[in-house]
Parts: structure tokens; C-alpha cells; sequence
């Protein structure tokens, strides 16, 4: 460090230069006030969808980056997030719905990457199925929310479907389904190691898209392939409340609304469960795990117990976004839980960083972003150049993925907001193993790397 | 001395003629046992079950509906098994040499059924494709597709797998997968681009009809008719003949011998001369090859591709080589010949066991599933597993 000091005006040092002027005493919430200001009213100005609003929307998301990484009081953060995704961005919504919708599902993609964060960045089991989780909870209320549980229970016909008061309680049946899923899958499998649990969960992915593909005989389940349709929707209790205040929103825009902020809360409520659990005796238990089994059951870590309790924690966020999924979509079909959709997931999560919360949130907004505004921005720009449609890039979401994928994995393995531990981790392996020791048994790469996780952890 | 040195030479010919055949041919012999085992065992236990429920069904009888699709259903075992096997075999050498699990070998085999689609039609633009001799024809695509697909398979290695030789076991893997989903949609642009379009119909030269080779008869005046279809014959055969080359080149020349030792010991390998690098690319180059021939059989067979069609086969290739026991060339044929045979039998009998009630193509797939989980679960070294010690 001293001796880049010693080195005269280069940009970096200006930039420190800067960097530390514009972080000295109210300077920094001015900025940031000023930036969160001007964006939002820009965006409100002229909410009509266009790429000038996709760029601000996008900056809009960036102030909560922001927010995070400027090292600002806790109390302003939280008045400043409270203001912009309670407020603002309800607002804005009800102006041009089809942000709200981008919104909401960067909400609920956030809950599945935190969910398979849990499983794969935090205990370090490859889940390549994890979208067969967000099914079981999907299919629950779409199943028990329509006529399609008659053909189950013939005897209690008559009650089905059931009111939208039960969606409240299937929020928590798919809790609870989901992670008795994820055991039920996690029993078996956890003796295997790591390469054989990814293809296992792979495999139990299709299982489950097979069935929900084929149990529409003897019995229909499911509906097969045609899947089910208008799927209830929870009850609008503050419809009442919001015409008396005389806001002139109609049902579907309370819907959106509803939503919006009915993943928001699952969101924070989610961050703050995973926070929790990753700096407690069950979170050190699991980065055990991740680095070195064999030192964790020497330690007194109860192996099976807790590889469990990760698959199940990270299958009933699953469950429980299921559930919100389906009635938010009103129709769900097998294809919707392919293997693409697992796969995005995961690259939200290799994207952000494997075991960082910051980073899983981050991840799925960007892969979100992409997949539903990126994209189709450019094919809409690109269809204007006269572009042959084989080259469409909303169809090419499989080679971008692949491509992220193994670009992520072999220049920035750590992610883009890296979990402390395995920054750390991983540049130690650099340092310690150069690239042209690639001959190197990975038995003899583990010796050198060993010592340095002890020291950090 | 002279003499003395003649009589070693002479020593070292006969016996490497005697291990030759051994090597080379031991292996098919273990897969023709598996064979006449599943055959036998799964023949009998339809029979069996047909005998049981003969009397629950009124509008067939259920014996003689058994029976009749019974060597139909042997043959596709056999189609299957091969397929199966050949896939397996570029996952359980890559397995064995490096301890990874090459998810985009999937993608591998199905360039090679792209490259014979490819390929015909190439001849047919010529107007050469309806006179040109099927089994030259079939030379030709399969030498193509090894080709293309070991050279894929070993830009794979370079570009997707090397970088992230020293990472977590995870990392690599998640390359993988990348590569897989990158080369599915890579195949698709092609595909699109050259106007093959995304279902692509694989025009071969004329095969000429099925191949009677018995009738049976059986109750009464039906006959159950013993017939092969001569693209299922070529399958089998041309799978056979790689199996042999395999064997021949694992297990008898200096190259395989390199090979089992970098499976064996990568460090010390490489202390011995062995370029290390060098061996695990060639590697990939054979895996590949296997699968891209595989490839162009399966198109040359089943008529129908499309990009995507890589994943279901692959994913059950790999079942397969952890059923024979992964990192073991002999124990990925015999695992991909029972994995093929039990998925014939469900996919042909469960619908007419149970009336129709579940599609037993669909749950081929479950029952595939349902094996490597059991596999792994109580026998995680596979059928062939205390043969393990010795990789590829």
C-alpha cells in the first residue's frame, strides 16, 4: 500500500483523492439524495416505456446498490429504502404497470436466489433442481385454489375451490411442503458427494416436470400438459380502505400493488431469516461443511442434520414463492419449471457470488433485468436494422447463460460482491497455485490451501 | 546372447498376441454375459407378470400381447444399451482422467447427429444422395462426426475446462454446465442459420426393408414376427466394432497405456515423461469421438434431431456409467446394456400392465432416475465396482 502512495498522480490516487473528499462528513448523503432525487423524478416525469425509462429504471435499482456499498448511518439507509421501494416505486408503477411487473418479479427471483444461495453458496451442495421445489409450491395452491382437488378428494367436492382467504395458509403449507420436499429428496442423496448430488437433483428436477407433465392419469393431478388454469387469487381486503381514501386504482392495478408488496415483505423478511442464519451457529456449521466435510464431522458438526436442514430452509423459500408465483400468474403449465429456469437461478447466484446475501440479491436483479428488458430491448432495436429473425436474441437465453456461466467461473469465480471468506479463499488459491502448476494433484492444492481457510476462519 | 535376446522378443510377441485378444475382447465378452442376463432375467419377469394378470383383463390376452412385441423389445434393449454405452464411455474416461463430470457431453453427442443431418444434405445438393451405398454412407458420417465432435470436445477442454483445472471441484463443474447450455444453443444458430431449421429430418440413402429373421408362432394363428431393422443392425454392429477399437487402443498401444497412468497418478505421470495436457485433450478427443459417433448412428436410427436432443441421452448415459462404475471403461458398456435393456421393458410394458394408465415412454425417464438414485444410494461403486482400482 505504502508504495502505491509513493507513486505520483495516477488516476487511481485521484480517485482515492476523490473518493475520500466526497465521503467526509454530510457529502456524502447529499449525493446520494441528489441521486436517488433526480432519478426518481426523471422517472416519474415521462413513465411511458421506453429505453430513456428502462436506463433510469435501471439507475433507480442502482441507488439501493448504492446504498449499500456507501458506508452511510443505518437509520438514513433504511428511510431512504423505505422511501424508494415503498413510495416511489409503488407510485411510479401504478403509472406504467409494466415496470411494476419487472419489479415484482426481480422480488420473487431474489427469494429463489437467496433460497438456493442457501444450498449452494452457503453449504456448498450443487442444486441443480431447485426449480422442482418452486413447482411442488406452485402446483399446491394451483391444485387446491381450482376444481382440480375435487378429482383428488371426490368425498370433499363440494368445497373446492377453496375461498382466497386460504391463500394466507398455503403461504405456509408451501413453506412447510417444500421443505418436507426438499428432505425427502435430501435424505437419500446426501451421502453423495458433490458432482452426484448436482446430477441426482438434475434428475429430480425432471422427475417432477414428468409428473406434472403426466399425472393427469388415472387420476388427474395436474392437469398434464395443458396445465391449470385461472388459479385463485388471494382476497383484496383493503379494497375497501384504498376507495375511501378515493384513489382511483381498479382491481388489477390493486393486484400489481398487492404483489409488489407482498414479495417485498417476503424479500426483507427473507434477507433478514438468511442473515440470521448465516452468522449463527448453523451458518458456521454449514461453511464447515462447504470447506472440508471431513474436518466439520471432526469438529462435532452433525453432517446429515445440517446438509438437511440447508436443503430444506432453501426448498421452502422455493415452496413459499411457488405459491405466490402461481396466483400472481393466474396459470401455470409443466414447461414453466424446466431445467433453464434452475439454471437461470443458479446463475444468479454464481453471478452475485456463491454464499453472499448482497450478492444473490444483486444477481437476480441483473439476470432478471436482462431476461425481461435487456433482451428484448435489443431484439426490438435489432428488428429495426433489418436483422435475419434466426439471430432474435430473446431466443438465445441458453448460449448467454453458458456463456456467463463459464466466463463467471473462470475470470471472477468469486462473483461480483463477493462473500468475504471466499474472496479471500480463492485469491490465496492464486497466489498459492499458479496456473502453470496445473500438474498439481488437487490432494496437494488442497494441503496448500487448507492452512490459509484456518486462519481466516 | 543373440539368441537369448530372439528368445525374450519372442517371449514378449506371444504374450502381447494372448493379452491382445484378452483385452481387446474380455470386455465383449463381459457385455454379452450382461446381455444374455438381462435378456433372460427381464424376459421371464414380464412372462411371470403376465402370467399373474392374465385373468384381470378380459378385451386381450395378456400372455399372448407379451409375447408378441417381446423380441421387438429386445432389439430396442439393444439399440438402447449401445447408445447408452457409447455416451458413457466419453463421460466415464473424462471421469476417470480428471475426476469431472463433463456435462456437456451431452451436447458432444448431439453435434454428431447435427453433423450426419448436415452431411446428407450436403450430398443431397449434390444429387448424390439417393444412389450413394448406405453402408459408405454410414462410414463416411460417423468418420465426420468423430471428427467434429472430438475436436469440439477437445476445444471444449481447452477453453471451458483448463482455466478451471485447480478450482473447486464445483466451479468446474458449473463450467460445465455452462459449456453444455452454450453449445445446445451455439448448435441451434447454426442450425437456424444454415436453414436446417430446429427439428431437422436426417435424410439417408434407402436401408432397404427389416430383416426377417424368424416367426415364431405362438396360441394360435398369430405370429410373432423376429425382425431387425437394418439402421438397428448398423447401430449395433458400428458400436461393436468402436467398442473393439476402444478396448484396443485403452488397453494394448502406448498411447492407452499413457492414459490409464494419468487416470491413475497425474503427478507422477507426468514425472514419467507423460505429457499430461497433452493425454487428458486426447482424451476428450476419444470421449468425443464415441459420442459424435454415437451421434450420427442415433440420427442415422431415429430420423428426428433437434438441438436439445442431447440432454435426456446424456444425462442417462452418465446414469449409466455410475451403474457399471464410474471410471471404468468395461463397467460404462455393461452399465449403458442394462440401463438400455430396463428402459425398453418399462417403456414397452407398463402401459399394457396397467391398462393404459401410465404412459410407459414417460416413465422410461423416472425409471432411468430412479436407478442412478437407488445406484448411488446402495452401491455407489456400480455393478462393476471392485474393478474401480483400475480407472478408464
Amino acid at each position: 500500500m505504502a508504495r502505491t502512495d509513493t507513486q505520483p498522480s495516477n488516476p487511481e490516487g485521484f480517485l482515492n483523492m476523490l473518493r475520500a473528499e466526497a465521503g467526509r462528513g454530510m457529502i456524502p448523503y447529499l449525493l446520494v439524495t441528489a441521486y436517488a432525487l433526480i432519478v426518481t423524478t426523471l422517472l416519474l416525469i415521462d413513465p411511458a416505456t421506453s429505453l430513456r425509462t428502462d436506463i433510469l429504471f435501471v439507475l433507480f435499482l442502482g441507488v439501493m446498490l448504492t446504498l449499500y456499498k456507501v458506508p452511510l448511518a443505518a437509520g438514513y439507509k433504511l428511510v431512504m429504502a423505505i422511501a424508494l421501494l415503498g413510495i416511489a416505486m409503488p407510485y411510479f408503477g401504478t403509472l406504467n404497470p409494466f415496470y411494476m411487473d419487472v419489479a415484482t418479479q426481480v422480488g420473487m427471483f431474489v427469494v429463489l436466489a437467496l433460497g438456493l444461495n442457501i444450498v449452494v453458496g452457503m453449504a456448498g451442495l450443487l442444486d441443480l433442481g431447485y426449480v422442482a421445489f418452486y413447482a411442488v409450491g406452485a402446483y399446491l395452491w394451483a391444485i387446491f385454489s381450482t376444481d382440480q382437488a375435487a378429482n383428488i378428494i371426490p368425498r370433499l367436492a363440494d368445497s373446492f375451490p377453496l375461498a382466497p382467504e386460504w391463500f394466507f395458509i398455503f403461504l405456509f403449507l408451501g413453506l412447510i411442503v417444500g421443505g418436507f420436499t426438499g428432505v425427502l429428496l435430501g435424505l437419500p442423496v446426501l451421502r453423495l458427494r458433490g458432482d452426484y448430488l448436482a446430477i441426482v437433483t438434475l434428475g429430480f428436477g425432471e422427475v417432477i416436470r414428468v409428473l406434472a407433465t403426466n399425472l393427469d392419469r388415472p387420476v388427474n393431478i395436474t392437469n398434464g400438459a395443458q396445465g391449470i388454469k385461472s388459479i385463485g387469487r388471494p382476497p383484496l381486503f383493503f379494497e375497501p380502505w384504498v376507495q375511501a381514501l378515493g384513489v382511483p386504482l381498479d382491481r388489477s392495478q390493486l393486484y400489481q400493488l398487492y404483489f409488489y408488496f407482498l414479495v417485498l415483505v417476503v424479500v426483507v423478511v427473507m434477507i433478514v431469516v438468511v442473515y440470521r442464519l448465516n452468522n449463527s451457529r448453523i451458518g458456521r456449521a454449514w461453511a464447515s461443511i462447504r470447506e472440508d466435510e471431513t474436518a466439520a464431522i471432526a469438529m462435532g458438526v452433525p453432517l446429515v442434520r445440517m446438509k438437511l436442514l440447508a436443503f430444506a430452509v432453501g426448498a421452502s423459500f422455493a415452496g413459499t414463492m411457488g405459491v405466490i408465483f402461481a396466483s400472481k400468474q393466474l396459470f401455470i403449465n409443466p414447461p414453466t419449471f424446466d431445467l433453464i429456469r434452475s439454471i437461470n437461478i443458479l446463475a444468479m447466484v454464481i453471478l452475485g457470488g456463491m454464499g453472499s446475501i448482497p450478492g444473490a440479491v444483486l444477481g437476480a436483479t441483473l439476470v432478471t433485468l436482462l431476461n425481461l428488458q435487456l433482451l428484448p430491448r435489443v431484439a426490438r432495436e435489432l428488428s429495426v436494422l433489418d436483422v435475419p429473425s434466426w439471430l432474435d436474441p430473446t431466443q438465445y437465453q441458453r448460449m448467454l447463460f453458458g456463456m456467463l456461466l463459464i466466463l463467471m467461473t473462470v475470470f471472477r469465480p468469486e462473483g461480483l460482491l463477493p462473500e468475504d471468506r471466499r474472496r479471500q479463499e480463492l485469491h490465496g488459491q492464486d497466489e498459492s497455485a499458479m496456473p502453470d502448476t496445473l500438474l498439481e494433484s488437487e490432494q496437494q492444492q488442497a494441503d496448500v490451501t487448507e492452512p490459509d481457510v484456518d486462519i481466516q476462519t | 546372447m543373440a539368441v537369448g535376446v530372439d528368445a525374450d522378443k519372442k517371449i514378449k510377441v506371444q504374450r502381447s498376441v494372448g493379452m491382445i485378444l484378452k483385452e481387446v475382447f474380455g470386455p465383449l465378452l463381459q457385455i454379452l454375459i450382461y446381455i444374455l442376463i438381462c435378456t433372460v432375467s427381464l424376459s421371464l419377469f414380464v412372462v411371470l407378470v403376465a402370467l399373474l394378470l392374465r385373468g384381470s383383463r378380459e378385451d386381450i390376452d395378456l400372455l399372448q400381447s407379451t409375447l408378441i412385441i417381446l423380441p421387438q423389445v429386445i432389439v430396442d434393449g439393444l439399440v438402447r444399451g449401445f447408445l447408452f454405452a457409447t455416451i458413457a464411455l466419453g463421460y466415464t474416461m473424462v471421469y476417470g482422467v480428471l475426476e469431472f463430470i463433463n456435462f456437456a457431453h451431452g451436447e458432444i453427442f448431439m453435434v454428431g447427429a447435427f453433423v450426419v443431418a448436415g452431411f446428407a444434405v450436403g450430398l443431397a445438393s449434390l444429387g448424390w444422395l439417393e444412389g450413394f451405398p448406405p453402408l459408405l454412407f454410414v462410414l463416411f458420417a460417423v468418420l465426420l462426426g468423430m471428427a467434429v465432435s472430438g475436436l469440439l470436445a477437445m476445444a471444449t477442454e481447452r477453453l471451458a475446462y483448463r482455466p478451471v483445472r485447480g478450482a473447486p471441484r464445483l466451479v468446474a463443474l458449473i463450467s460445465a454446465i455452462g459449456a453444455s447450455l452454450f453449445l445446445q444453443d451455439f448448435m441451434r444458430m447454426i442450425a437456424l442459420a444454415t436453414g436446417l431449421g430446429f427439428n431437422v429430418r436426417v435424410q439417408t440413402p434407402d436401408f432397404g426393408d427389416p430383416l426377417q429373421i424368424a416367426e415364431i408362432p405362438i396360441v394360435g394363428e398369430r405370429l410373432a414376427v423376429v425382425s431387425i431393422d437394418s439402421r438397428a443392425l448398423i447401430f449395433i454392429v458400428s458400436a461393436t466394432i468402436m467398442l473393439i477399437g476402444l478396448n484396443y487402443l485403452v488397453n494394448v498401444t502406448k498411447l492407452g497405456k499413457a492414459i490409464r497412468a494419468v487416470a491413475q497418478d497425474r503427478p507422477t505421470a507426468s514425472l514419467m515423461g507423460i505429457n499430461v495436457n497433452r493425454i487428458i485433450a486426447l482424451t476428450f478427443l476419444i470421449g468425443g469421438a464415441l459420442g459424435g459417433a454415437a451421434g450420427v448412428l442415433f440420427g442415422i436410427r431415429f430420423g428426428t434431431i433437434n438441438p436439445y436432443i442431447g440432454f435426456l441421452p446424456g444425462l442417462k448415459a452418465f446414469t449409466a456409467a455410475v451403474l457399471g462404475g464410474i471410471g471404468n471403461i468395461t463397467g460404462a458398456m455393461v452399465g449403458g446394456i442394462v440401463l438400455g435393456f430396463l428402459e425398453a421393458f418399462v417403456a414397452s410394458y407398463l402401459s399394457l400392465f396397467t391398462e393404459g394408465a401410465f404412459a410407459g415412454a414417460n416413465y422410461a425417464d423416472i425409471a432411468a432416475f430412479s436407478i442412478l438414485i437407488f445406484i448411488l444410494i446402495f452401491r455407489p461403486s456400480g455393478l462393476l465396482g471392485e474393478a474401480t482400482t483400475q480407472k478408464v
